[in-house]
């Protein structure tokens, strides 16, 4: 990076700093339009912005701020008062100096973007007044200058020259003396050379501590590393420890319990250079509430309670988006007009109340609002309406179920579609980002006094707590974050308390059904020996809504482990969240509970149709109301297409060069059995076509059998709620539905089964 | 002038395999492995690399060929790719090899399928064929993308 490049990115850094100082302290100066020090302080940001952008010859910046400089000093002068037109005004020219800002980021120029209308807004304020700028602005000029470094004068004053001396040195200056006053003084025999010399350094000192500050600024990257690196070092600590078990020697056993305390406190330190404070993301709130309000129509105040409260920096990054989102849909429809308000007998402003705090480990987040709140009734409706729950189901669900129906896709209460928020998307997104980082999202309501929205997140995603588990010889980590409580039904008891629902495995835990899953089953792992006591490990775990119990063969330590990512190769296992290395040094596997959740799911659905005859099956699944992942592909010219997933053994990739001819079909030799192969446009009817050089297949295996459809490529696993829309149905087509906003065709891998295994005879007779 | 590579060469069920020196990031005994359930039979598992979580591809899988005796352990061949180190399990290490650009032929059309696509030619030796592995391929393939086995 050459010089000037490194003089520009501290102006960028500096200034979008600046800027965002200046937007708070504006919002908050319109509360308290008679402080004198927000005025200031915002002056002095842009007078900042303005003296280095002009130095470094950003012109646009330089005429933007001085505008704007004109009309804060006309604030401060007290010639005008700040209303929020002009607040808006100044806000837009923080707006587009932000813009200009990255625009010098991307491109290191300007760029041509347009301020003149800016420009004549802005200075229409001033010219409304009598020009008298000149001198208010070079009053913040002295007032800026730094005052705590010591001139030579007075230095040398203390170091034994009269005052006489430095005073006529200083009026020989000013009638036109060029030299400085050191070198005058020296010349009139007034101060020692040496003195000088002193002098100087003792003012260079001065002005070096002026500048230096505590902080520094360090590159994100580099503390990755060192979180890593701390991250290697905590599990060589483990490992030690675990070896300490089997020594008696003194020495060594000091020397780990040392390792050990630094380890843990240096892992701590690392830890909080990447803490910031939660304000850093509420700090642009004020201005979203300030001009939503504004807006709307509606008076809003914005109360912050724990700013200070840390978080990992990457997790301040996720929860942005989220937060502003949850804040833009409560001032939307969360808070009334002063008018309803008003009838409601409430105050005229509403108040919305963000708190974080510490909890157990984690961090809490609460958005609250005295507003309308969000009536059961209206969500109820909606759902049935838009098809995503049934009346039966409706009915039996408890008051908080049906709040958190909001966080379904495609759900929005708001009985208008403003600009702002109610179009359906979003609280569902805000959900699963939560839930990305770990997190999850809680809502509670009253009709009419107001809306909670609480939010529960880990402090840091590298390094973990986690309850190591075995099963099947294998040992799995889960994140202390999804579980609830441990289980363990003694061998006598076991018969009577699992129980089965249509052949799944319950457990009546304080009266209600838990359903069990058990780990090696699902992970397809042979089940290990017959256990010694014989008992059974219920791991009870949170996943989302939904409480499930795993089975394992032994719970063992909970532990902190560090989270490594898996390879590419294995990231599409949805079971798993990474990998970890224990004390031991060997590799163990990080459960998702999540994606353990739905992998359930797509089994149950499984078990399911196996049981329930074919046709009903297919109803079902055409009409299913119930998420389901779907597999959707390209093929033919037939554009999009999706089958359940659940109907999916495998996906392959062949070579034309395997395929051969049987009957006069395609097949292929797959797994020690002959696979038939199908293209779309053969099963409609048409001729097969021609396979191209490489070409993918999605199997389908039922009974021992499996058949191959050819398609021109995968697109993507979408894990949705269908309802199908048209019910016409041609050949294997069972149904249209849109998926990911696109319409796709649903097709039925058991039709092409059917049409299988008739072809055979057809072709005999 | 022929040109000259340096190939570091391992057998795998029979067959001499060998990459570029370059690619090799080092060679291995056999490491305790941690299966992953539910992934394709190509994956070996996960070994422990210095603290760095490393995936390991079984070549014998990934080529097509016979599964490895049982109380046979393999070794690791550990490689550059583009997503960082990845292992390649073998049979036996041979030696690093010194190959001509002239003996190098492309691979014959009557490989089987599976292989065809990770063999980028062969070299004729002396005494045996050595073929050259395409390393970013054989970690890396639609088939290993998604897999379900139920």
């Amino acid at each position: 990076m050459n010089e000037m490049q490194e003089v520009i990115d501290e102006f960028l850094i500096e200034s979008s700093e600046l800027l965002e100082q200046f937007e708070r302290d504006l919002v908050a100066l319109e509360k308290d339009r008679n402080n004198p020090e927000l005025l200031a302080s915002i002056f002095r940001a842009i007078h900042t912005i303005k003296g280095s952008g002009g130095t470094l010859g950003f012109s646009t910046i330089a005429a933007l701020t001085h505008v704007g400089e004109n009309l804060l000093s006309r604030l401060r002068d007290g010639l005008l008062l700040l209303d929020p037109a002009i607040a808006t005004a100044l806000l837009s020219m923080a707006d587009a100096l932000r813009s200009l800002l990255s625009k010098i980021k991307e491109s290191g120029e300007e760029g041509d973007l347009d301020t003149s209308s800016l420009l004549e807004q802005l200075s229409q304020y001033v010219s409304a007044l009598p020009a008298n700028t000149e001198n208010s602005v070079a009053a913040v000029e002295t007032e800026k200058a730094p005052q705590p470094v010591p001139r030579i004068g007075e230095l040398l004053m203390s170091m034994g020259t009269s005052a006489e001396e430095v005073h006529s040195a200083l009026q020989a200056q000013e009638t036109g003396d060029q030299r400085k006053i050191g070198e005058i003084l020296v010349a009139n025999n007034a101060a020692e050379p040496g003195a000088l010399v002193e002098a100087l350094r003792v003012q260079r000192e001065a002005a070096a501590d002026v500048h230096a500050s505590n902080t520094i600024r360090v590159d994100v990257g580099l503390l990755d590393k060192l979180m890593n690196r701390v991250g290697e070092l905590v599990l060589a600590r483990n490992q030690i420890l675990q070896f300490t078990g089997s020594q008696e020697d003194a020495m060594f056993l000091n020397a780990a319990q040392r390792l050990n305390l630094i380890t843990t406190e240096l892992q701590e330190s690392v830890m909080k250079t990447r803490m910031q404070p939660i304000g850093t993301v509420w700090n642009a709130l004020p201005r979203i509430v300030r001009d939503l309000s504004l807006e709307c129509h509606k008076q809003v105040e914005i109360e912050m309670v724990g700013a200070e409260t840390e978080l990992d920096k990457t997790i301040i990054e996720a929860i942005k988006g989220p937060l502003t989102h949850i804040v833009r849909n409560s001032l939307d429809h969360g808070i009334e007009t002063p008018e309803v308000r008003v009838a409601r007998a409430k105050r005229p402003q509403g108040l919305l109340t963000l708190r974080a705090f510490h909890e157990g480990g984690q961090v809490i987040i609460e958005i609250s609002d005295d507003g309308n709140g969000i009536r059961t009734e209206a969500v109820k409706q909606k759902a049935i309406a838009k098809g995503k729950l049934r009346e039966e189901e409706a009915a039996r669900m408890s008051e908080r179920e049906l709040l958190n129906l909001v966080f379904l896709p495609g759900l929005s209460t708001a009985e208008q579609v403003t600009n702002i928020s109610g179009r359906g998307v979003g609280m569902d997104v805000v959900k699963t980002n939560i839930e990305k980082i770990g997190g999850n999202i809680d809502l509670q309501s009253t009709p009419e006094q107001g809306t909670t929205i609480r939010i529960k997140i880990p402090l840091t995603l590298a390094i973990i707590p986690a309850l190591m588990v075995t099963s099947a010889g294998e040992r799995f980590a889960i994140p202390q974050v999804s579980l609830v409580e441990l289980v363990r039904v003694e061998a006598d008891k076991a018969e009577r308390k699992l129980e089965f629902v249509h052949g799944a495995p319950v457990y009546r835990l304080r009266g209600n059904l838990l359903p069990l899953i058990h780990l090696n089953r699902v992970l397809n792992m042979s089940a290990a020996e017959a256990h010694a006591e014989d008992c059974t490990n219920i791991v009870v775990l949170q996943a989302g809504e939904r409480q499930i119990g795993l089975v394992v063969d032994d719970i063992n330590d909970t532990e902190e482990i560090v989270v490594k990512p898996l390879s590419k190769q294995l990231k599409s296992l949805f079971c798993f969240a990474g990998a970890t290395i224990m004390g031991d040094g060997r590799v163990a596997l990080i459960l998702d509970v999540m994606g353990l959740a739905q992998f359930i799911h797509i089994v149950n659905e499984r078990r399911d149709t196996a049981q329930i005859a074919d046709s009903v099956a297919r109803d079902a699944t055409a009409n299913g109301l119930a998420a389901q992942s779907w597999l959707v592909f390209r093929a033919g010219d037939r554009g999009r297409m999706a089958i359940p997933l659940s109907a999916v053994s495998r996906l392959e990739e062949f070579s034309c060069r395997a395929v051969e001819y049987s009957a006069g079909r395609h097949v292929i030799q797959y797994r020690g059995e002959i696979m038939p192969l199908y293209t779309v446009p053969e099963v409609l009817g048409k001729s097969p076509g021609d396979l191209p050089q490489l070409f993918q297949v999605i199997v389908h295996s039922e009974d021992g059998t499996s058949i191959g459809l050819v398609v021109d490529e995968i697109l993507d696993i979408a894990e949705q709620t269908v309802a199908r829309t048209t019910t016409q149905q041609t050949g294997p087509f069972c149904g249209t539905a849109v998926i990911q906003q696109h319409v796709t065709d649903l097709f039925d891998l058991r039709a092409l089964r059917q049409h299988a295994s008739r072809s055979p005879q057809e072709a005999i007779a | 002038m022929s040109q000259l590579a340096q190939l570091c060469t391992f057998y795998v069920d029979g067959l001499l395999l060998g990459v570029e020196v370059e690619n090799v990031q080092e060679v291995i005994r056999y490491q305790e492995m941690t299966r992953v359930p539910l992934a394709p039979a190509v994956i070996g598992g996960l070994i422990n690399l210095r603290g760095q979580i490393v995936t390991a591809v079984d070549l014998r899988q990934r080529l097509g060929l016979h599964s490895r005796s049982q109380g046979t352990l393999p070794m690791n061949v550990v490689v550059r790719t583009d997503d960082g180190a990845m292992s390649l399990l073998v049979d036996e290490i041979g030696d690093v090899v010194e190959v001509e650009e002239a003996s190098f032929e492309a691979a014959p059309d009557t490989l089987a399928p599976e292989a065809r696509e990770l063999i980028r030619g062969v070299y004729k030796l002396k005494r045996d064929l050595l073929l050259l592995l395409d390393t970013d391929k054989a970690v890396n393939s639609a088939v290993m993308a998604i897999a379900h086995t139920a």
